[in-house]
């Protein structure tokens, strides 16, 4: 057996009981400088290699962007976007896409599954596949459309933000091996404060529109961004000005809850005894399991 | 694990938790993370073998070299210590492990005769043997001692070598010494590329 | 690099030109975000593609490939004509005040001396005016007034390049230009540094050697040569293609950039007398004087006893060369038939050298073709058919074909040297994959096969062969610390110092004992009492053991020097003419980027000074040891293929068809000195069929031909494609992500068009000009998708001076497939 290590839990999806919360740990956060990012993917080639994901050998449809969208083994990627300025200047917008690790996360309020997604104290958003019943509520929680549901397992994965280096006090394995220090990781305090002077230094450096994306849609989130051009978000291949937790889920989780999870657990279980009886199935595409 | 045993463990898992929804189960205080997984590896430092930023990087092997464990890299990182690359590395050096286990990985000799279509393969000592039969049949044929003015020239040129770029510099100095000390001219290497 | 990749990090600012150095070198790069961030360092990318680099820069200006000495020449006219340059520097560390020959000129397109039928110059009028009652030394002029001194002729040569005839030449609109000289121009003060990174996008080209000389003389009039932040840096391609090139794995050179013998070399005396040069100035260092030093060191560590003085020190032993042997010249051997045999060591021909159909044709007259390499290749495959990709006919080829399986670096120990010169030790860590060996070993053994059938049947001159040094404990594969502490080379009798002038009757002292390794190049002798199979290596594996391995990171200058750490060639310097970062006077030229200073009685400071350590200012001697007049040199004499100054000359495949620069001389619209092989010449494409400029590239995902076999990497670019701007793509009617061919005078390949308005359109004398893109990193073989050989298109013809392929200049059409 290996080595197992641990995180204090903050919250944990259907599950209503409150956390412990007398012991304090101090909340991480990765930031992500777009103006010093070379979109060379060295973080999707380690973030790949140390969660021993590999990704299909896909096709060329006519960008960069290589695979072409998130997938339950790949749970980073770069997007690549030209954008010309009415003057004619191009811009090649690069974005490390990912989990942004919310403080008040979208996919933990939707799922129905107890345990399915927990949040650590130091501010993580973990995927716990043992737990998962790959119903895809969480993707239609995420505001920044993260989530994705294996067809190998019918399990929803997404970054963890390597909670398995991060518990034993190391940075993720992106951060680590970020070759321009476009991707820095620490305290959410300090990653904080380094983004504002980064935005500063930007805005020296003529870009007067830089910013720190860190939007209160969703409570601040864990992964940041340092934009050179924060008044336009969209142009980085559609990230979300202000992004929140779609009404629909909230609604659900406050009124409906108690009486759908429920249902979702019977649903569960019946799916166990069918396993039992039958045997696994193959897994329907994640659109037909979404609109199920 | 394969896949069956997978399927049946998550659907454990997930009749597990069904279950604690009902009631029947304490509240977890501490998730458990993915295990460390270089905990007890070995660790030996290296130099990247792409380009010649020559990135150090540290490579992770199962076991603690003890005698009947078989060493195999399971991990490749930046060396933080490296004062170029300070532990980073780009997408190439971050996917050196598989690079070190490619399927395309040569493992053994082999030979591809005159005419067929197919590789064969051979033992060292049969590669070694016929190549250097075809090297000094070549070499005793076209050797040229002195050229048409009468100066003794000593060159081979019949038989042509290009060596690594990426090779170390102590295989590229017994490249260098063995290829001249055999009288080879038509010798050169990528690195002019 | 005459730098280091840490140096980048004093910069004020970063040209990348020529390179594309955020995709090639990422890690390296972290040095430029560094500079930008830590000291406000302003990056500029000037690239005929807006490339990952350009997405982080300051400023980007666009540029048609192959157009480069153009436009560094327009810089160098904007330096002189507005007093942009750093004079103080110029006057005493160049030879900007050296006399020419006055019978040496310039006219229309051509220097003196051209011969048309041989495609080369007689360079007797490149050479300087000699004073012969004054030991020969150059004449000089301080006032730079003569219309023969250097600087003068270089301000005429130059002249011709205006902002405006720059622009038409190379597409770079007006503006962008004058703004990129503009800021190379802004560091001419002692408080401004810049650097160049450049790579394969200069030296792959008909004109690469001069591209590079361009931008040397742009240093040197900006006196940034030697200066923390500054320097010429190649960013190179392999993990040891600085410690392969310094080992000298070429036909022309030994160990250590020694040139090696001709035909021409008739004796011992006479090789060594044309390559050990006497000094143009007074009070020269002159280094190269100590050649007779290197070059018997090199024999006796190869030949041990039997390179003595009564043999010539084994001179007959070594090969003389008749003509050329490049990768170029192999091939064109090989297509001719008079190439038996070939032994291909870790490099993938097929892919890496241009015109993949002339190559597959020579590969199949080969008798026997020995591959030896970690990964399955397309060179070792090329009798097999992998129908369009590689559409021959297996079973009429003859050639045999051994395929030999090597290790990767992480089953083997030894030495890499980067790019900035450090030599540094690795450790394996794991078995190789079953049998595979070292290439060392396998060499190593292929070499005691041929000994052994040599010493036992004979042969024709079996001499050398029999008598090479070879004691290494195991001869079939040499203990790379073995082969380390040889190449460093060991005292083989006691080395004893120059006597004394002050006491000329004290007996002399020994400097080192024999049998001792050497601590430095300085204790090299001629006498054959010491043996070093690489003079640049001495010191790397000293008597206190192995340099190569030290991980000290202190860094006590702050200024990214890491003395200790590894070992830097020569003499563990980090950055090469460092002597020239301070002032006549020996004072840096600026105290917060401080290299080494005069302290009154020695040279010392954070690096390894590049001049005699007691030799102060007032002695005279110039800080470019390495030419014998002790000055950075704006005019090379007689050693460039084309000319004493870069000139622009049009790729061998011109979109233009015109050499702007001498529009009514057609024998001069590319380089009239480059080689072309009788067969070539007629492959070369024209613009009225093939009308686009087309160049080819690396992308940061792939490593050449490597990183498709690597299941990760290939995923992150799995598939083949081509750019073409958004412009060409609406003319042609090709939508993103749709197939298109692309055709050359050579061949075709079809791939993936990107669609993209980073390619922009140039224009070119009056005309547009379109740019097609193409990645090279897929083959038939790997794990990525198949695809082809990205060679199929390139023109088989190099530099003039390098023989390094076209690669990044020729002409192809593109429609949709």
């Amino acid at each position: 057996m290996t080595l197992q290590s641990s995180l204090d839990i903050q919250a944990r999806s259907a599950t209503t009981t409150p956390s412990p919360s007398v012991r304090s740990s101090a909340a991480v956060a990765k930031l992500i400088d777009e103006s010093k990012c070379i979109g060379c993917k060295a973080c999707q080639v380690a973030c790949q290699e140390w969660n021993e994901l590999r990704e299909e050998i896909g096709n060329n449809v006519g960008v960069y962007d290589n695979p072409s969208d998130l997938s339950a083994s790949s749970w980073t990627l770069m997007r690549f976007a030209e954008v010309e300025d009415k003057d004619n200047n191009l811009s090649w917008l690069i974005r490390k896409d990912g989990c942004m690790h919310c403080a008040d996360p979208g996919c933990l309020k939707a799922c129905p599954a107890p345990g399915a997604i927990v949040q650590y104290s130091n501010g993580i958003v973990d995927f716990k596949q043992e737990a998962c019943i790959g119903c895809g509520n969480c993707i239609t929680g995420c505001p920044f459309n993260i989530p994705r549901i294996s067809k190998k397992d019918n399990k929803a994965y997404k970054c963890t933000l390597c909670s398995d280096r991060v518990a034993v006090g190391l940075e993720p394995a992106c951060v680590k091996t970020c070759p321009t220090g476009a991707i820095t990781f620490g305290s959410k305090e300090d990653m904080v404060s380094y983004g504002e002077k980064r935005t500063k230094e930007l805005q020296e450096r003529g870009y007067a529109n830089a910013g720190l994306y860190n939007p209160a849609g969703v409570g601040g989130t864990h992964v940041m961004y340092v934009l050179r051009h924060a008044d336009k978000t969209e142009q980085y291949s559609g990230l979300p000005k202000d992004p929140s937790i779609s009404p629909l889920v909230s609604l659900w989780k406050g009124a409906f809850k108690p009486l759908a999870l429920l249902g979702m657990g019977v649903t569960a279980l019946a799916g166990f005894f069918h396993y039992m009886k039958v045997g696994p199935n193959e897994v329907e595409d994640e659109k037909s399991r979404e609109e199920a | 694990m394969n896949r069956r045993q997978f399927f049946r463990t998550c659907a454990a898992g997930l009749g597990g938790s069904s279950i604690a929804m009902l009631g029947f189960s304490p509240q977890p205080v501490l998730a458990q993370v993915r295990g460390f997984k270089l905990a007890r590896t070995t660790e030996t430092r290296s130099t990247c073998p792409y380009c010649s930023v020559s990135c150090g990087v540290i490579m992770y092997t199962l076991g603690d070299n003890a005698k009947n464990n078989k060493p195999s890299i399971i991990h490749v990182e930046g060396d933080p210590d490296h004062p170029v690359n300070r532990g980073t590395l780009c997408p190439k050096g971050a996917g050196l492990l598989d690079m070190i286990h490619s399927p395309n990985r040569l493992k053994y000799p082999e030979v591809r005769e005159a005419k067929s279509k197919e590789w064969r393969r051979i033992s060292w000592d049969e590669a070694y043997t016929r190549i250097a039969k075809h090297m000094k049949e070549d070499r005793d044929k076209n050797f040229i001692t002195k050229n048409d003015k009468g100066v003794t020239v000593n060159r081979w040129n019949t038989t042509a070598m290009l060596a690594s770029s990426a090779a170390s510099n102590e295989s590229g100095y017994l490249t260098v010494k063995s290829a001249r000390g055999m009288g080879m001219t038509a010798f050169d290497t990528q690195a002019r590329i | 690099m005459t730098n280091s990749w840490v140096d980048i990090k004093n910069a004020d600012l970063v040209l990348i030109m020529g390179g594309n150095a955020a995709e090639a070198h990422p890690c390296g790069f972290k040095w430029v975000t560094e500079a930008m961030q830590q000291r406000n360092a302003k990056l500029v990318v000037v690239d005929p593609r807006f490339t990952r680099s350009a997405a982080v820069a300051d400023y980007y200006a666009p540029i048609r490939v192959g157009t480069d000495i153009a436009f560094l020449a327009g810089v160098i006219n904007y330096m002189l004509s507005n007093d942009k340059v750093h004079m103080e520097y110029v006057k005493t560390y160049t030879n900007a005040t050296f006399l020419v020959n006055d019978k040496f000129s310039f006219e229309n397109g051509f220097f003196t001396g051209y011969d048309e039928g041989k495609r080369s110059y007689d360079k007797s009028t490149w050479g300087y005016q000699r004073d012969k009652s004054k030991d020969e030394f150059v004449m000089v002029d301080e006032t730079m007034q003569s219309p023969n001194c250097v600087y003068q002729l270089m301000k005429k040569h130059y002249s011709r390049y205006t902002p405006e005839l720059v622009s038409k030449i190379c597409g770079t609109p007006k503006d962008a230009f004058l703004k990129v000289a503009g800021f190379i121009a802004g560091t001419h003060t002692p408080d401004r540094v810049m650097t160049i990174l450049y790579a394969l996008g200069w030296t792959q080209h008909s004109v690469g050697s001069q591209n590079i000389r361009a931008m040397a003389m742009i240093q040197l009039l900006l006196g940034n040569m030697g200066r923390a932040g500054g320097g010429v840096n190649a960013l190179r391609g392999h993990a040891n293609v600085q410690g392969i090139t310094d080992m000298c794995l070429y036909s022309e050179v030994l160990p250590g950039y020694l040139g090696a013998p001709t035909d021409a070399d008739t004796t011992r005396e006479d090789y060594l007398k044309v390559r050990t040069p006497k000094p143009l100035r007074p009070n020269q260092m002159n280094f190269p004087q100590n050649f007779p030093k290197w070059h018997t060191s090199l024999m006796k560590a190869w030949f041990g006893d039997a390179a003595n003085k009564d043999n010539n020190f084994a001179y007959d032993m070594m090969p003389k060369r008749d003509t050329a042997y490049d990768a170029l010249a192999i091939f064109e051997r090989m297509y001719q038939g008079k190439v038996n045999g070939f032994l291909c060591q870790g490099f993938n021909p097929l892919a890496a050298i241009p015109n993949k159909k002339k190559l597959g044709i020579a590969f199949a007259k080969l008798k026997f073709l020995v591959v030896m390499d970690p990964l399955q290749t397309e060179t070792a495959e090329f009798w097999k058919n992998f129908t369009d990709f590689n559409n021959v006919e297996t079973d009429k080829i003859e050639t045999e074909v051994f395929r030999l399986p090597a290790t990767c670096f992480a089953e083997e120990t030894g030495s890499f040297t980067n790019s900035s010169r450090v030599l540094q030790w690795h450790q394996r860590a794991t078995e190789p994959p079953g049998e595979a060996k070292t290439d060392a070993e396998i060499m190593a053994s292929l070499f005691m096969r041929m000994r052994d059938l040599y010493k036992k049947d004979g042969g024709t001159f079996p001499d050398a062969i029999v008598n090479m040094a070879w004691a290494y404990s195991n001869p079939n594969n040499p203990a790379p610390e073995e082969v380390a502490r040889e190449f460093n080379g060991k005292a083989l009798g006691d080395v004893m110092a120059p006597p004394d002038p002050k006491n000329p009757k004290e007996p002399p002292k020994v400097l080192v004992k024999a049998g001792e390794q050497l601590p430095g190049f300085a204790m090299l002798r001629d006498d054959g009492s010491t043996s070093c199979g690489n003079w640049l290596y001495c010191g790397s594996w000293s008597q206190a053991g192995n340099n190569m391995a030290r991980r000290d990171t202190s860094d006590p200058s702050g200024l990214g020097v890491y003395p200790n750490w590894g070992f830097s060639w020569p003499a563990n310097r980090r950055v090469l003419y460092n002597r020239a970062g301070a002032d006549p006077a020996g004072k840096p030229w600026d105290p917060k980027r401080k290299g080494i200073a005069w302290n009154g009685t020695a040279w010392a400071g954070s690096d390894v000074p590049d001049i005699a350590p007691a030799l102060g200012p007032d002695s005279g001697a110039g800080p470019f040891i390495m030419t014998p007049e002790g000055v950075g040199r704006l005019f090379a004499v007689g050693l460039m293929a084309e000319g004493p100054f870069p000139e622009h000359y049009e790729p061998f495949e011109t979109p233009v068809g015109v050499n702007l620069m001498c529009p009514s001389n057609a024998k001069a619209v590319s380089n009239p000195a480059a080689r072309v092989y009788k067969g070539d010449m007629e492959q070369f494409g024209k613009m009225a069929e093939f009308p686009y400029a087309a160049t080819t590239y690396r992308l940061t995902e792939h490593h050449h031909f490597w990183t498709k076999n690597a299941r990760a990497n290939a995923a992150t670019q799995p598939a083949q494609f081509v750019e073409i701007g958004d412009e060409l793509a609406k003319e042609k009617g090709i939508a993103n992500g749709q197939m298109v061919k692309v055709r050359s005078n050579r061949g075709e390949i079809k791939a993936v068009a990107v669609v993209t308005k980073r390619i922009k359109a140039l224009e070119v004398n009056g005309k547009k000009v379109h740019t097609v893109g193409i990645p090279i990193h897929w083959g038939f073989i790997g794990l990525a998708k198949s695809g082809y050989l990205s060679n199929t298109l390139t023109p088989f013809v190099g530099d003039a001076n390098s023989q390094t392929p076209e690669f990044k200049a020729f002409l192809v059409n593109v429609e949709k497939a």
